[in-house]
C-alpha cells in the first residue's frame, strides 16, 4: 500500500504519536528526466523535479531528495505537464448511445404554445459530473489530466455552460475561472433556430439585447430567454468566455464582430477554414480548438480542411488547442496522436506540446504556472515511455496535484483477465 | 431439405448464378504498368512476416519480380530508398468511402438501405461515388486497395465491393478484377435499434437471429427451386427433338436478387463479413454459419474478439478491428487496446486493422503501431514485420485476394508504399505510392496526385 492510500485515521494517529518521517510526506522527486518545462527554460535534459504539497517547487540538476521523499528515477524519459483532453463529455457522457448515461444537453420543451425549444444559456453541465465514470480512468492513464467538460452544442444555439475539470477523481474538480458558454453556429442549424445560420445570428443578437440591463418587460413582449438565462448571459457579455463551434471563414468573421460588439472573449471550436482568417484571429488573440486529423469536408463549411491547419494557424500567431471530434469523450486521448500528426504536417514539436498543455491552461484561466513545469506549477505531470507525441509511447506514470494516480482502468482489468498464455505481464503493467 | 440435396442444388445454381450475377457490372479496371522500377536499399517489410534490411525491390510489368539485396538493375528506373521503409500497399477491409462520401450531406447518405432489415439484393458498388475526396486522402496514407461495404443498419446489408484506389470516373474502373464480392451482415445493437424504433422486427437480439435464419432458410428454398428447375430442364433437353413439346419446356424460377446473394454466400462465392462487437454474439454467428453452411471471412469491429481469440483462430476467421475505439455504445464497452495483439497471438490468429472511417483509413499504419505497442507492453513479441501483416496480407486473406496482393513476393501485383521512415510512427508518411508498379502518389509533387472533381474550383478548398 502506498502512503497516499493509508487510512487517514492511521496518518493522524502517527502524527499524534509524534512519529517522525511524516513531515514532507508529499515530497516527490522525479530524477533524471527530459523535462519539457513549457517555460522559458525549454527542455532540460537529465533534470530533476521536486514536488511538495501538490506543486512543483524546484526544477534543476542534482537535487537531493528530502527525508522521506518518494524518488522516481526517470532515466532520461520525458516528463511533461499533464495533457488537455480537449472539448469532452468526460463525466457527463458514459455511453453516447445510452441516453440514461448522457447528461450533456438540455433541450427543454417550452410546452404547447412557445417555440420548439427554449435557449438555455443558464444550463450548466457541471452538477451532473460523475467522477466515477470509466472514461475518466481510461483517459487519465493516457496522460490526460484536465479537459473541458462541455455541454453538447450540436444542433442548438446556446448549448450552455461547461468548465475545465482536473481529472483527479474528486467530485468537484472544476476550475472556477474556466467557465465557458458554448454556442453552435453554422450548417448544423436545426428547426429550433429556423434552419438558417442567419436565424442563428438573429437569435443570438436578440438574446444579447435581452440580456442588457434596464429593459423592463413590456406587455406583449416575447422573450427568447428565461430570466435566469438573461442573468447568466449578461455575465458572459461582461467579458466572459464564449466558445463558438463554427468552421466557415465567413462565420468566424461574424463571430469576431459579435464578440467585439458585445464584449465577450471568443474561442473558436472547429475552425476548419480558420487559416483563411488567421490574421484576424491572431490580431484579436482568439484561440482555436481544432481537430488536427480533420482534412476532409464533412460539411460544406469544412471545404479546405487540411492537415496543415494547425501549423498555419500557429505560424500566424493564433493560439491553438486540440480536440478529437470523432470520439471526444471515450477516446479523448487521441488528441495526443493528433498533435503528432500536426507535427508531421509542419507544426513545430514544442508548439504541439504547448497546444496540449500551456495554451489550454492559459486560455481557460488555470493560472500562470499551470500547464508548465516550473516553481509554483500544479504538479500535474506525466512520465512517458518515450516521445509523448509518438503513437508507440505510453504514459508510465501520471501525477495530479503531486499524487501518483493509479495506472489501472476498467480496460486494464479486462486486459489482465484475458491476457493470453505466453504474454508475461511486465512489472509496470501489474 | 437434406444437406446433401442442398449441396446438389447449390451446384446446379452455381453455373446459373455465375452467369447471372457475378459477371454483371464487370470491372473495367485497367492496370497501366509503368517502366521497370528498382527500389534500392530500403528496409523492407514484405507482408509475409519477413524484414529485410538494405534490400531492393524490383518491379517489372506491374508485378514484383524480386526482393533482396543487390538486385540487378537492368533497364529499371532506380529509386534510392536509403533510410526509407518499403511495405506492400495497405488494404482496408472496412471502408464506406464513396457510399458515405464527403461532404456528409443528405445526398451522400448512400450506405444503408435502411428500409428493410434484410437487403442482400443491394450492392454497395451501386452507391459508390468515385468523386469522394476521401479516396485521394486514403491514397496519401498508402491505401491501394479497399473493400467498400454497406452500413450496419441491416441484419443483412448487401454486397461489398473491393476497389483499387485509383482515380476514375466510374466505379467499374476501380473494381478489383475477379475479386470476390463481400456480404455485409450485422449483429447486435444497430439493426435492433434502427428497426425497433420503427416498431418493427427486429427489436431484440433474438429478433436479429430469427431474421438471419429466415433469410437463409428462404435462400435454401430458393436454391431448391433452381435445383428442381435444373433437373427438369436437363431431362427436357435430353429428350429427342420430336418428343419435345415447347409447352412442356420448364420455366426458370423468377430471379430473386436478395436470395441470389445469400445462395452465393452459401456457395462460398462471396466473402461473408459480419459487423459484430460482442464475443457471445460472434459465437452465435459462428453457429448460424454452421447451420446454413457458409463461412465467415471476418468479424468486423469485434471489440471483444480478444475474449474468443482462440476459437476464431481454430475456425480460421479473421478479426478486423480498431486499435482504440471503445465505449460509444454498450456493445463496445469492453474494448481494450490489446485486442488486436491478443487476436494475433492466438494459434492461427488472423488480426486485421480496419478503419470504418475516412479519417482512420488515412493512418492504418498508426493504428497498427498503437496495437503493436500495446501488445508488446502486454508481453507479446510483435516486431514490425509481423504487425504489418495486419494491414496487408491478413486483410488480403479476408477479402479473398491474397493470391494477388498483400505481400511483396515475386509475381504479386506491385502495390508498394515507400515510407519516409519506420511506418510504425506518428511522424511516418508515405513518400511514394505505387499501384501496379505505376506511381500513384508522390508527397513531394501533390499537384500530380489525384484530386476529386468535387474539389475543383471551390474557393474554400483551394490548395
Amino acid at each position: 500500500m502506498s502512503r497516499r492510500h493509508m487510512p487517514l485515521l492511521f496518518v493522524l494517529l502517527a502524527c499524534w504519536l509524534g512519529s517522525s518521517g511524516i513531515a514532507r510526506s508529499e515530497d516527490l522527486l522525479i530524477r533524471g528526466a527530459t523535462v519539457h518545462t513549457l517555460t522559458t527554460q525549454g527542455t532540460l535534459e537529465r533534470a530533476d523535479v521536486r514536488v511538495r504539497d501538490g506543486r512543483v517547487v524546484e526544477v534543476g540538476k542534482g537535487l537531493a531528495p528530502g527525508a522521506g521523499a518518494t524518488v522516481i528515477e526517470a532515466n532520461g524519459r520525458p516528463l511533461t505537464p499533464g495533457l488537455f483532453g480537449g472539448i469532452t463529455g468526460l463525466g457527463i457522457v458514459e455511453i453516447g448511445l445510452e441516453s440514461s448515461t448522457v447528461d450533456s444537453s438540455a433541450l427543454v420543451d417550452s410546452g404547447t404554445s412557445g417555440p420548439a425549444f427554449v435557449p438555455r444559456p443558464e444550463f450548466d453541465v457541471t452538477p451532473a459530473f460523475n467522477a466515477d465514470s470509466v472514461s475518466i480512468g481510461v483517459n487519465r492513464i493516457e496522460g490526460i489530466t484536465f479537459a473541458m467538460i462541455a455541454p453538447n452544442a450540436s444542433g442548438t444555439l446556446f448549448a450552455g455552460q461547461g468548465a475545465v475539470a482536473r481529472l483527479d477523481g474528486s467530485d468537484n474538480p472544476f476550475v472556477a475561472a474556466s467557465r465557458t458558454q458554448f454556442l453552435d453556429l453554422g450548417s448544423s442549424a436545426t428547426a429550433g433556430v429556423g434552419y438558417s445560420r442567419a436565424a442563428q445570428f438573429m437569435l443570438l443578437e436578440q438574446a444579447a439585447r435581452e440580456a442588457l440591463p434596464g429593459k423592463p418587460l413590456q406587455a406583449g413582449d416575447v422573450r427568447l430567454l428565461t430570466p435566469t438565462g438573461r442573468e447568466v448571459l449578461a455575465r458572459y457579455l461582461a467579458g466572459g468566455r464564449v466558445a463558438f463551434a463554427v468552421d466557415r471563414a465567413g462565420d468566424i468573421r461574424q463571430v469576431l464582430e459579435f464578440a467585439a460588439k458585445h464584449g465577450v472573449r471568443p474561442i473558436i471550436i472547429g475552425g476548419a477554414q480558420a487559416s483563411q482568417v488567421a490574421t484576424l484571429l491572431a490580431r484579436a488573440r482568439v484561440p482555436v480548438v481544432l481537430d488536427p486529423l480533420l482534412n476532409l469536408p464533412g460539411t460544406f463549411d469544412q471545404l479546405g480542411a487540411s492537415l496543415e491547419n494547425a501549423a498555419q494557424l500557429q505560424r500566424a500567431g493564433v493560439p491553438i488547442m486540440f480536440t478529437h471530434f470523432t470520439a471526444s469523450t471515450n477516446t479523448a486521448h487521441k488528441v495526443r496522436q493528433g498533435a503528432g500528426v500536426a507535427v508531421a504536417h509542419g507544426l513545430p514539436w514544442d508548439a504541439a506540446l504547448a497546444a496540449l498543455t500551456s495554451t489550454p491552461a492559459d486560455v481557460f484561466g488555470l493560472g500562470p504556472e499551470a500547464g508548465r513545469i516550473g516553481p509554483g506549477s500544479p504538479a500535474d505531470l506525466v512520465l512517458w515511455s518515450a516521445d509523448p507525441l509518438e503513437v508507440t509511447s505510453v504514459a508510465e506514470q501520471v501525477w495530479i496535484g503531486g499524487r501518483a494516480q493509479s495506472m489501472r482502468s476498467r480496460q486494464t482489468e479486462l486486459r489482465d483477465r484475458y491476457r493470453p498464455a505466453g504474454a508475461a505481464a511486465r512489472p509496470q503493467d501489474r | 431439405m437434406s444437406w446433401k440435396s442442398l449441396a446438389g442444388s447449390l451446384l446446379a445454381l452455381a453455373a446459373w448464378s455465375a452467369l447471372a450475377a457475378t459477371e454483371s457490372y464487370p470491372s473495367t479496371y485497367q492496370a497501366r504498368p509503368g517502366a521497370p522500377l528498382l527500389i534500392r536499399n530500403a528496409t523492407v517489410l514484405d507482408g509475409t512476416g519477413r524484414r529485410l534490411d538494405g534490400a531492393d525491390v524490383l518491379v517489372r510489368d506491374g508485378r514484383i519480380v524480386g526482393v533482396g539485396p543487390g538486385l540487378e538493375r537492368g533497364t529499371a528506373t532506380e529509386i534510392d530508398a536509403q533510410g526509407r521503409w518499403v511495405t506492400p500497399g495497405l488494404i482496408d477491409v472496412h471502408s464506406h468511402l464513396g457510399v458515405y462520401a464527403s461532404p456528409g450531406v443528405d445526398a451522400t447518405q448512400d450506405g444503408n438501405e435502411a428500409t428493410d432489415p434484410v437487403t442482400p439484393g443491394v450492392w454497395a458498388e451501386h452507391s459508390v461515388w468515385p468523386q469522394d475526396p476521401g479516396f485521394a486522402t486514403a491514397l496519401a496514407g498508402g491505401v491501394t486497395t479497399m473493400q467498400v461495404l454497406p452500413g450496419s443498419a441491416n441484419l443483412i446489408g448487401g454486397r461489398g465491393v473491393t476497389l483499387r484506389n485509383v482515380p476514375a470516373t466510374t466505379y467499374q474502373a476501380m473494381k478489383f478484377p475477379d475479386a470476390p464480392q463481400g456480404l455485409k451482415m450485422a449483429c447486435g445493437e444497430n439493426p435492433k435499434r434502427v428497426y425497433g424504433e420503427m416498431n418493427r422486427a427486429p427489436s431484440t437480439r433474438m429478433g436479429n437471429v430469427a431474421g438471419y435464419r429466415q433469410a437463409f432458410a428462404d435462400a435454401q428454398d430458393y436454391a431448391g427451386q433452381w435445383d428442381k428447375y435444373q433437373a427438369e430442364r436437363t431431362a427436357y433437353d435430353k429428350k429427342k427433338d420430336k418428343d419435345k413439346d415447347p409447352a412442356d419446356r420448364p420455366s426458370p424460377p423468377k430471379r430473386d436478387l436478395r436470395l441470389e446473394t445469400l445462395v452465393a454466400a452459401m456457395q462460398g462465392k462471396v466473402q461473408v463479413h459480419v459487423h459484430c462487437y460482442r464475443a457471445d454474439e460472434m459465437a452465435v454467428m459462428l453457429d448460424l454459419a454452421k447451420e446454413f453452411g457458409f463461412k465467415i471471412a471476418a468479424f468486423h469491429h469485434g471489440v471483444e474478439t480478444y475474449k474468443i481469440a482462440n476459437r476464431l483462430g481454430q475456425e480460421g476467421v479473421c478479426g478486423a478491428l480498431w486499435a482504440d475505439w471503445w465505449g460509444f455504445k454498450l456493445e463496445a464497452y469492453d474494448g481494450i487496446w490489446e485486442n488486436i495483439a491478443f487476436v494475433d497471438a492466438a494459434p492461427n490468429g488472423c488480426a486485421i486493422v480496419h478503419s470504418d472511417s475516412e479519417e482512420g483509413i488515412q493512418r492504418l499504419n498508426q493504428e497498427a503501431a498503437k496495437a503493436m505497442s500495446r501488445g508488446q507492453r502486454a508481453g507479446l513479441d510483435i516486431p514490425p514485420e509481423r504487425a504489418i501483416r495486419w494491414i496487408t496480407s491478413n486483410a488480403a486473406r479476408s477479402l479473398g485476394i491474397a493470391d494477388r496482393v498483400g505481400t511483396l513476393e515475386p509475381g504479386k501485383i506491385a502495390d508498394i508504399v515507400i515510407w519516409n521512415r519506420d511506418p510504425f510512427s506518428v511522424y511516418a508518411l508515405p513518400d511514394l505510392v505505387y499501384i501496379d508498379g505505376t506511381l500513384a502518389f508522390d508527397r513531394n509533387h501533390p499537384q500530380a496526385t489525384p484530386r476529386s472533381d468535387f474539389l475543383l474550383g471551390q474557393p474554400g478548398a483551394a490548395r
